[in-house]
């Protein structure tokens, strides 16, 4: 399957779609149309860092930075986890081109 | 000795245990301006002055989110049939709930979904019929409904909220699902569910009327396989197949009990929708008891929990936590026996004659319906 996102695309959380904390299960969750879907630590770490600004790639290099882990792999690892949210339309790209 | 009596067992007593709940259905009425023939709320319709009030709902939902529910999913009948929408709404969310509206878009004008907006619904779902006013005003009954729907679905745009199109699919629109696919598409739909009829309640009434044919299952699945492919990436394709012409059951409510429930107008409790058609089946009210307690330790939640209760071909069967013995309602209307393999399944020793009703169902020439109404005097 090819990648819905490239580096330099700008993924957001659209309206509809939030992190939220799960109390109940001591867990954070992310809310979507009649879907919600429980979030390990690596998901909700590259969720948190959406912010509608940034690009993958600078998100990629903050967080290969802040854990101290090879961008490649990192990047390998945003890339999927953002397409399969994007195949899901729970997570969107801006257009900048 | 207390922890004994609560310990949950399912119907033959065999211990259970209960996980949580992540979804609840609220059917707020059982009112709706629609008719539609294969209707998803029982025969037996709770009548207006037996809804319970928006301060109720607020409770329930508190309780709900206590419980470990993240979603609630607003539904009928038709809620835009509640004045007290917006303030069911709001309770919803200062529960902290993730709202679904789930409407056919029909009785609620531009300014209450403003209204509805401001409440905190999160996404709206509308239900489609058909395609085009003739086909789409005769299934649902509804003179209007169409051009109605079509004007709803641009406030729902022009708002923000993100949209889902519910297109029911029986023998008498399944040539047109292609049509409805487009028009998810154009109305700027994130999602469509490409529903086919369950034969429960209303839709049994209208078996012969409603029941697709065997090429028209396979060629919804081709449409729905071909459209995921076309489409991936701008538009989730949710699809309930015909499975009467299946070779497994649908893992229907994910296993009984196990993460949805489902709250009726009267606080009546059911582990789904048409969990009422099991007769013998007694279920609670928020009225009367902790939503918590209910989940927890109510007989018709912990009845088919877990494994212990199935018999064969169900008990030794590998998939017997894939479809967990397929649907209940279904086991009750075809073999009689709730507990029953769900008769659709290629094991059951029924399912031939479940195959050969379903094709004599759909090669039936009428085409009238018995509307879903409400009797007089409600």
């Amino acid at each position: 399957m090819t990648p819905l996102i490239e580096a330099h695309d700008v993924p957001y959380l659209p309206r509809g779609v939030r992190l939220q904390a799960d109390r109940v299960r001591g867990i954070r969750v992310l809310q979507a149309p009649e879907r919600a879907m429980q979030l390990d630590q690596i998901g909700e770490a590259i969720l948190s860092e959406l912010d509608g600004r940034r690009s993958m790639e600078a998100i990629v290099s903050d967080l290969a930075a802040r854990y101290q882990a090879p961008a490649d792999q990192i990047a390998g690892d945003v890339r999927d986890f953002l397409s399969g949210l994007i195949e899901r339309r729970m997570v969107f790209v801006k257009d900048t081109t | 000795m207390k922890d004994l009596a609560q310990q949950p067992r399912d119907l033959d007593g065999n211990p259970v245990t209960p996980g949580l709940p992540m979804a609840m259905l609220a059917e707020v009425t059982h009112r709706c301006p629609l008719a539609c023939p294969y209707c998803s709320n029982p025969v037996e319709l709770v009548r207006a002055q037996s809804e319970i009030g928006a301060d109720d709902w607020g409770r329930v939902f508190r309780q709900a989110a206590d419980l470990g529910v993240l979603q609630v999913h607003i539904s009928g009948g038709e809620p835009g049939a509640r004045r007290d929408l917006a303030q069911i709404v709001g309770h919803a969310r200062d529960a902290g709930l993730y709202v679904n509206l789930i409407t056919s878009g029909i009785g609620i004008t531009k300014a209450r979904l403003e209204e509805l907006d401001r409440a905190g619904v999160d996404h709206v779902q509308l239900s489609l019929q058909g395609i085009r006013p003739d086909m789409a005003d005769r299934i649902s009954g509804h003179p209007g409904s169409w051009d109605k729907k079509m004007g709803f679905a641009d406030w729902v745009t022009e708002i923000g909220f993100p949209l889902t199109i519910n297109a029911v699919v029986h023998r008498q629109n399944m040539e047109r699902l292609p049509d409805m696919i487009a028009l998810a598409e154009r109305l700027g739909a994130r999602r469509i569910e490409v529903a086919t009829v369950q034969f429960h309640g209303w839709a049994d009434l209208n078996r012969a009327a409603l029941m697709p044919t065997r090429e028209q299952a396979g060629f919804a699945r081709q449409v729905v396989n071909d459209a995921r492919i076309r489409l991936r990436g701008r538009m989730v394709i949710d699809f309930v197949p015909a499975d009467h012409h299946a070779i497994y059951p649908k893992a229907c409510m994910g296993g009984w009990g196990s993460t949805g429930l489902n709250v009726g107008p009267n606080g009546t409790v059911l582990p789904c929708h048409a969990a009422q058609s099991i007769k013998w089946m007694q279920f609670e009210n928020v009225q009367e008891r902790s939503l918590s307690d209910i989940w927890h330790l109510s007989d018709s939640f912990n009845a088919f929990r877990g494994t212990s209760w199935m018999p064969e071909p169900c008990a030794s069967c590998e998939r017997k936590t894939v479809d967990f013995g397929g649907c209940r309602c279904q086991a009750m209307a075809l073999a009689g026996d709730a507990r029953a393999t769900d008769p659709v399944c290629s094991k059951s020793p029924l399912r031939d004659q479940v195959v050969a009703g379903a094709e004599e169902d759909a090669a039936a020439t009428t085409a009238d319906f018995i509307y879903r109404r409400m009797k007089k005097g409600g």
